[in-house]
């Protein structure tokens, strides 16, 4: 039985008189692969805002590591191990395709401000560290080449690519990612699917995935919730859901009725 | 008490003022998210219209007053118009802040060109309606303050009712809430958006001339700090709120009024700023207003 | 420059040190405008740490060049005199002028602690008028500080600022400010003046990197100030004004926002124009209204740089800059 990682109680929030989500209960443990998935407006950006603390929720409470994390900001957060790619790519567009990730690597440095004014030994020897931890990573999508352009310059398949390399740079016990294969063809998410299960056994890390593409979901995930207006239908194994009435009502509509008869 | 009450009125007469330059800043806020830092500079030309066209007008009389007062609205909603179409229009795609660096820029160079084509020099404004002072049990009241109130309550009044019941209000207010969607249900926001400019710059004219009515010297600098009172009063009341705004720029202006009046008097714009930071940071939505949370 | 700045530091140090011996030797109107220039380098410097590099929209960092100045001529014209013995050897009052530099920064700083506190929680407009109106409750407060001179300005400060001390703090700030921000650590800045949001999903304390970017650009603004006010030999409030501020910000902003090397450039380009303008306009009557219109053509300079060329008259690189 795998220790829970994350663990949302009854989590709701409200905009206005809107219930983004509701009474949403979900525990993820150490070194799964779970997708989260629903039709557009489900509130699946939104349990994501939740759980990295950039919203706190209206009633419930979540969980991390056995720690609320109710008074805490999105930095601490990720300091704790959560971090996450976002729906609309938000990388850094002054920076390089390196410093994009080198910066997500300074949550972790062991030098501050006085050692970067200083540049002693001790200050080279962690660049030289960081230089090659960013490389690393890199190269697991190949992006090595890229190091010195322009982040923003690159296409959007290696823009999204780069978002996963950063988030992975933080060191994450849980990786968030927000439809990760938006915009990709056919052969790329494949390679998609087979990197994310790389980095999830490489680092040893959870993965929660929200996607839209069936076949991403359904082949990776080991669990997959379903969530409808903010309420969570369905939970269970791919094949479960692939089955349940009220996943493909959602998806597809009532079934109509006679008319007439 | 007497003491009290000619304060009260003092306030109330240029918080009444403050309150036409603030529903500018606040209009323009409103349609564009923006600040329009050169907006204190129509104030003053406004009123050196007033004192060129005051020249032409030889006895001071209600009609004559009036007249100059359209004209002098009529030429700084034109002002405003090109200063939007020519300085900010080109930059709507970019960053706040460069809108921003530009509209300095513009109020540099109205203020910088007003010294080099009106001369640096105070002039004295003509007194453009007929004014009397009155005693009412102990008060001065000076009918000057009178008229400033009272057409400022007109302008008000207008204002209120072109916003909320004529269809041009309307779509000024639907630009305000989402411009990409006005746009969709037939309106253009730009036309929206010059006209927004227009009646903002009238009333800084009219708040201009009013002014210059009051306290009869002009000089190319004397937007400034009116301006900057008006533009705390504007976020006090809730950037973006047009009851706000008056109310703000009635406070301001008492308060204000009150710590001239004291022995602190040389505090006064520190007061000011201080009240503004304030209410940045406990009620940054300001009295009237409401808070707009930003989308992840 | 940025691989082994240290050693561009000590380099120019020494530089500033042999400018500082030959300075008598220097034709002394030159002296002047270089000395401007190097207290200007150190302005733009600073608030580029704060504008460019952080994205904070300060408007008011006339306001901690005032901290400095008097601060700075307060210790070298009322403390120093009242604990030294009469006529200290020279040694002691260089050491005694270091000192109130040091100080004046450090107050500045304190007051950059201050604004950028609680300033954290405002974007973009609001945090730009309250950095003004900073900059003006500032000024308000000297003007009533009577033993400081008040409305009528300090006079009388002892003329200690040199070239050497002015190119010794252009190059400690240059050298501070981009060893800081070019490393790891630095890297937080950039992303928090990109992208909040993001930057603090990837753990990025923005609300630090912020306030430490006030901190350290008041801190030099504060010595700029000491060093001219020990320039200029008297300061008033109303030369610590908004304009003051503006001028700051048109230079970081023709430099291109975060390109420190545009805006030492820029820096330098806009200390020379005023020079040059009035030597134009001497050259002959008909040529006059070139000085006069000269804060006109500064405001038209200010709009056709946004309108124009945003990134600033020196971004030369192709890298995908600042989306100004």
């Amino acid at each position: 039985m795998s220790a829970t990682l994350l663990q949302l109680d009854h989590v709701s929030i409200r905009f206005g008189g809107l219930s983004a989500v509701s009474d949403l209960d979900l525990e993820i443990g150490d070194n799964e692969l779970v997708g989260l998935i629903g039709p557009n407006g489900a509130g699946k950006t939104t349990a994501f805002n939740l759980i990295t603390a950039v919203y706190q929720p209206t009633e419930g409470a979540i969980f991390f590591r056995g720690q609320p994390t109710k008074h805490l900001k999105p930095n601490q957060l990720t300091k704790h191990g959560i971090a996450r790619t976002f729906q609309n790519i938000r990388l850094f567009p002054s920076m390089t395709v390196f410093d994009n990730v080198r910066a997500a690597t300074q949550l972790h440095r062991a030098h501050g401000i006085r050692d970067a004014i200083w540049r002693g030994k001790s200050f080279r020897h962690g660049e030289q560290k960081v230089e090659a931890q960013v490389m690393e990573l890199l190269g697991i999508f190949g992006l090595e080449r890229y190091r010195d352009e322009p982040a923003t310059r690159l296409p959007y398949g290696e823009q999204r690519q780069l978002e996963i390399i950063r988030a992975l740079a933080t060191h994450p016990r849980l990786l968030l990612l927000d439809e990760p294969a938006a915009g990709m063809n056919p052969t790329e998410k494949v390679d998609l699917m087979r990197l994310i299960q790389f980095i999830k056994d490489k680092y040893q890390i959870s993965v929660l995935l929200v996607e839209h593409d069936m076949q991403v979901v359904m082949g990776i995930c080991q669990r997959i919730a379903v969530l409808d207006y903010g309420i969570k239908i369905a939970e269970g194994t791919p094949a479960e859901i692939r089955a349940d009435p009220k996943v493909i009502a959602a998806y597809l509509g009532e079934e109509p009725k006679s008319v007439g008869n | 008490m007497t003491e009290f009450l000619q304060q009260l009125i003092n306030g109330l007469s240029v918080g009444s003022m403050y309150a036409l330059i603030a529903l500018g800043y606040t209009l323009v806020y409103g349609v564009l998210r923006f600040i329009n830092f050169a907006h204190c500079d129509v104030f003053m030309v406004g009123a050196f219209v007033g004192f060129y066209a005051g020249l032409n007008v030889h006895q001071t009389s209600w009609g004559g007053g009036v007249l100059i007062m359209i004209a002098a609205m009529l030429v700084c909603a034109a002002l405003g118009i090109v200063i939007e179409r020519l300085a900010y229009r080109p930059l709507r795609d970019r960053s706040k802040l460069s809108v921003l660096i530009t509209a300095i820029g513009v109020s540099l160079l109205l203020e910088n060109a007003g010294q080099l084509v009106f001369g640096p020099n105070p002039q004295p404004f003509p007194e453009i309606f007929p004014s009397r002072t009155f005693e009412v049990g102990g008060l001065v009241i000076s009918s000057k303050d009178i008229v400033v109130v009272i057409v400022t309550a007109s302008l008000l009044a207008i204002l209120q009712f072109i916003v909320l019941k004529t269809r041009i209000g309307t779509a000024m207010r639907a630009v305000s809430f989402n411009s990409q969607a006005a746009s969709l249900m037939g309106i253009n926001p730009n036309l929206i958006i010059s006209v927004t400019f227009g009646v903002g710059s009238a009333l800084a004219a009219a708040g201009g001339i009013l002014w210059a009515y009051k306290f009869p010297k002009i000089d190319p600098l004397m937007g400034i700090a009116p301006g900057l009172t008006a533009f705390i009063a504007a976020v006090i009341g809730g950037i973006g709120n047009i009851p706000g705004a008056a109310l703000g720029g009635l406070l301001i202006g008492i308060i204000e009024t009150f710590v001239k009046g004291s022995r602190y008097s040389t505090w006064t714009d520190a007061i000011s700023f201080l009240f503004l930071i304030l209410i940045l940071l406990f009620r940054p939505a300001g009295l009237l207003g409401k808070l707009q949370p930003e989308k992840v | 420059m940025f691989t082994r700045p240290r050693t561009w530091f000590l380099v120019t140090l020494a530089a500033s040190a042999v400018l500082g011996y030959f300075q008598n030797q220097i034709d002394p109107y030159f002296a002047d405008v270089l000395t401007r220039i190097g207290i200007n380098i150190t302005l733009a410097v600073s608030l580029n740490l704060i504008n460019g590099h952080t994205g904070q929209f300060s408007l008011g960092h006339a306001g901690f060049m005032a901290i400095g100045a008097y601060t700075a001529a307060a210790l070298t014209m009322f403390v120093g005199p009242t604990i030294f013995p009469a006529s200290p050897p020279q040694i002691l009052l260089l050491l005694w002028f270091m000192a109130a530099l040091f100080a004046g920064g450090v107050v500045a700083a304190a007051a950059g602690l201050l604004v950028g506190a609680p300033s954290l929680r405002l974007k973009g407009d609001y945090l730009a008028i309250v950095t003004l109106g900073f900059g003006q409750i500032i000024a308000v407060i000297f003007r009533n500080i009577e033993p400081l001179g008040g409305a009528l300005g300090l006079n009388g400060i002892p003329a200690y600022t040199n070239l050497f001390w002015v190119f010794a703090a252009a190059a400690l700030t240059i050298y501070v400010i981009t060893a800081m921000v070019n490393s790891t650590y630095g890297r937080g800045f950039i992303a928090t003046h990109d992208d909040e949001v993001a930057a603090e999903a990837m753990g990025i304390n923005t609300t630090r990197c912020k306030i430490v970017a006030f901190v350290i650009g008041a801190f030099f603004a504060g010595i700029a100030g000491g060093l001219y006010g020990h320039f200029t030999l008297t300061i008033n409030p109303k030369g610590f004004d908004f304009s003051r501020s503006i001028e700051i910000v048109v230079m970081v902003i023709a430099g291109g926002m975060g390109n420190t090397v545009g805006v030492i450039l820029a820096a330098v380009l806009l200390t020379l124009l005023p020079e040059g303008l009035r030597q134009l306009s001497g050259v002959s009557p008909s040529l006059h209204w070139i000085s006069e219109s000269r804060p006109l053509l500064y405001s038209i300079l200010l709009i056709g740089l946004m309108l124009l060329r945003p990134q600033g008259l020196f971004s030369f690189r192709r890298s995908a800059r600042v989306k100004v």
